[in-house]
């Protein structure tokens, strides 16, 4: 319980570095912010937007605490601030809509990737030396080499441009509306195959290599031996006593690779125009909407946290150590 | 390690002088052999080579490139031909040239970024692990938020509200990348720190930076090098990323600005495959080849892989009947690196 405590507090620090972090970027900006974004618009603002604009950074010419405190309460309420390219959607309509599309293709990819790499570390530390030990390392590591971006170019280059096996772009048929069919169900499940894939491939390496080597240490322990002697079926000594305590370690760097995953996950977002946090992220950088750009970081740092404080609850599940002190 | 340990602890009584002596005799005599373990090591020998044959094309780029990288040379979308044997870009410059030109910036980011963040790492890292106390809660609470927060998105909005250039690029890739580094020697350094040599040195009375640098640094010296070129790896990788999604300076030829031209020139969707490939797999050549280092790095400095190695060529020899158990075997005379 203590544990978790201060995890919750340590993840409301974090939280609120990101808020402050997120409060001074518009004002690292050289100037006055509201008039250098009004310079790089060039002239494509209206005065309300600019206004708008000012309100929703506290922009005025009170002191910067003054500013910083009508922030946090503007926050507190849930207000964003409002989009300049989609004027005058406030910006938490906007992210919402994104944000159920990146949880899903996150959560598949990474749970996927997760699970079938960890399986394959364990086998492979386990018949060490066969052949799927020996060439699986080398493999994972050359294709986890290639970077994110690219490896789903090239993937949306041959097997949905030239071969014509996937969709080229977006979360579902556009001819289909968001409904509860299975028709509707099929399209979201095949458009984010492709996507998924990527990612899965890129990743897999890191918990592949993570498992084996932390199941080969567990494999010296004195413990495995006992079992072996004791005479214990071999998928018992691999599952109950190995994997189980290999497995651990591994959780911990699932939780902090989270946001790593998540920045994958922005750019095969962005190749495959899929409509999540990231694509907008983009599309809110290339259209210069600050606003909706902030409320986006902030989205996804929160989407981080939160996902990190769900893996610290599950470890407790799992290390009875940690439930103990 | 353990013969330099004992060789302090001996140098105690007298004074400070032979004590440096020791250090400055004994530390390179070290440093290579743990170069020449790690090159023995088949799987580093290959990224080795793979390395040096890039850092010899960056550095002799205008003498290997055929044409100058900028220049339009030909007709756009030309596929690989015998004049042109990577093909032309979108606007009729030659890939190959781009390619061998875009090693040098997208190295040397690399490069600069990773010594950049192995540096600030080690610094706040050790501090932490050195002092303990409260310069350790305060200096892990940093490490750790700079840590969670995802450092991608933060990358793209720092980019985009900061003036592009070089510089930006370089500060931003290092502020958000230092925070791995620090955690793990922060880890080693807490270790460390428990052990007699350092106990004994900070008796004779060192102080505490020389403590820190001549007597902690070199015994985690495998642990600063792979995390250097993991950050290397990262470094080359976010840069990449960054110009792929336009927020570096377009007007670098570097690989990442390669990628980002190939895809906004409709290369693609015409079906010009050349001006995408090159560049990614160099990409991915240098990141595999300084991940089959770090692979070999742990291979060699943790014993129980390294035995796990060693039983397994014995094994081979016997023709594979004792395979039944499957507990990692434990050398125990297994020398550490």
């Amino acid at each position: 319980m203590n544990y978790i405590l201060r995890r919750i507090g340590f993840y409301l620090v974090a939280a609120w570095a990101s808020l402050t972090l997120n409060f001074f970027l518009p004002r690292l900006m050289p100037g006055d912010p509201g008039d250098a974004i009004m310079a790089r618009m060039q002239g494509r603002l209206t005065p309300e937007t600019v206004d708008a604009m000012r309100q929703a950074y506290g922009l005025s010419d009170d002191p910067v605490i003054v500013q910083y405190l009508r922030y946090l309460g503007n926050l507190a309420q849930g207000q964003l601030g409002v989009s300049i390219s989609a004027f005058p959607s406030p910006v938490t309509d906007i992210i919402f809509q994104g944000l159920v599309w990146t949880v899903l293709l996150g959560t598949t990819a990474t749970v996927i990737s997760f699970a079938i790499g960890s399986v394959l570390g364990m086998t492979g530390a386990w018949k060490r030396g066969s052949k799927v030990d020996s060439v699986m390392p080398p493999l994972v590591i050359f294709v986890g080499s290639f970077p994110y971006f690219w490896l789903a170019t090239v993937a949306l280059f041959y097997l949905s441009f030239q071969w014509g096996v996937f969709p080229l772009r977006h979360a579902y048929n556009d001819t289909l509306s968001p409904a509860f069919s299975l028709e509707f169900l099929l399209s979201v499940l095949y458009h984010l195959f492709l996507p998924a894939l990527t990612i899965i491939v890129v990743s897999i390496g890191g918990w592949l290599l993570g498992m084996r080597n932390t199941m080969i240490s567990t494999l010296a322990e004195d413990y495995v031996t006992m079992a072996e002697a004791k005479g214990l079926p071999q998928r018992r000594v691999m599952f109950q006593y190995a994997a189980r305590n290999a497995l651990l370690p591994n959780m911990t760097a699932f939780g902090m690779s989270l946001g790593f995953i998540l920045g994958g996950a922005l750019f095969t977002e962005v190749v495959f125009a899929y409509p999540g946090l990231g694509y907008q992220l983009i599309t809110a950088v290339r259209a210069l909407d600050y606003p909706l750009m902030q409320g986006l970081f902030l989205m996804i740092t929160f989407a981080v946290l939160i996902a990190n404080l769900i893996v610290d609850l599950l470890y407790v599940r799992m290390d009875p150590r940690v439930r103990a002190s | 390690m353990s013969s330099n340990q004992t060789l302090v602890e001996a140098d105690i009584p007298v004074a400070p002088v032979p004590e440096e002596r020791v250090t400055s005799v004994g530390k390179p005599r070290r440093a290579s052999n743990f170069v020449t373990l790690i090159l023995q090591n088949r799987k580093a020998a290959v990224g080795a080579v793979i390395l040096l044959l890039f850092a010899i094309m960056a550095i002799f780029a205008p003498v290997l490139a055929p044409y100058d990288p900028t220049d339009y040379v030909g007709r756009a979308r030309q596929a690989p031909s015998s004049e042109f044997w990577f093909g032309t870009t979108g606007s009729g410059q030659d890939v190959l040239s781009q390619t061998i030109y875009g090693a040098r910036i997208s190295l040397g980011t690399g490069l600069l970024v990773g010594l950049l963040t192995t540096v600030l790492g080690a610094l706040v890292g050790m501090s932490a692990g050195y002092f303990r106390g409260r310069v350790d809660d305060i200096l892990s609470l940093i490490t750790n938020v700079v840590l969670i927060i995802p450092s991608i998105p933060l990358l793209i909005v720092l980019a985009a509200f900061l003036p592009a250039g070089f510089w930006t690029i370089v500060a931003v890739l290092t502020l958000t990348g230092w925070s791995w580094g620090a955690r793990v020697l922060r880890s080693q350094t807490l270790t460390l720190r428990e052990k007699d040599f350092v106990a004994s040195a900070v008796v004779s009375g060192e102080r505490s930076m020389r403590i820190v640098f001549r007597e902690i640094l070199p015994n985690m010296t495998s642990i600063v090098v792979a995390g250097m070129f993991g950050a290397i790896n990262y470094a080359i990788g976010a840069q990449a990323g960054l110009e792929f999604l336009g927020l570096g300076n377009p007007s670098n030829i570097s690989w990442g600005t390669n990628l980002y031209w190939a895809q906004n020139n409709a290369g693609l969707l015409t079906g010009a495959w050349w001006t995408i490939l090159p560049s990614g797999v160099c990409i991915a050549l240098v990141a595999f080849s300084f991940a089959l280092i770090n692979y070999a790095i742990d291979e060699v400095t943790n014993p129980r892989l390294r035995s796990q190695r060693q039983t397994v060529e014995i094994l081979k020899q016997y023709d594979r009947r004792m395979r039944s158990s499957r507990a990692t075997p434990v050398i125990r005379g297994a020398v550490e690196a």
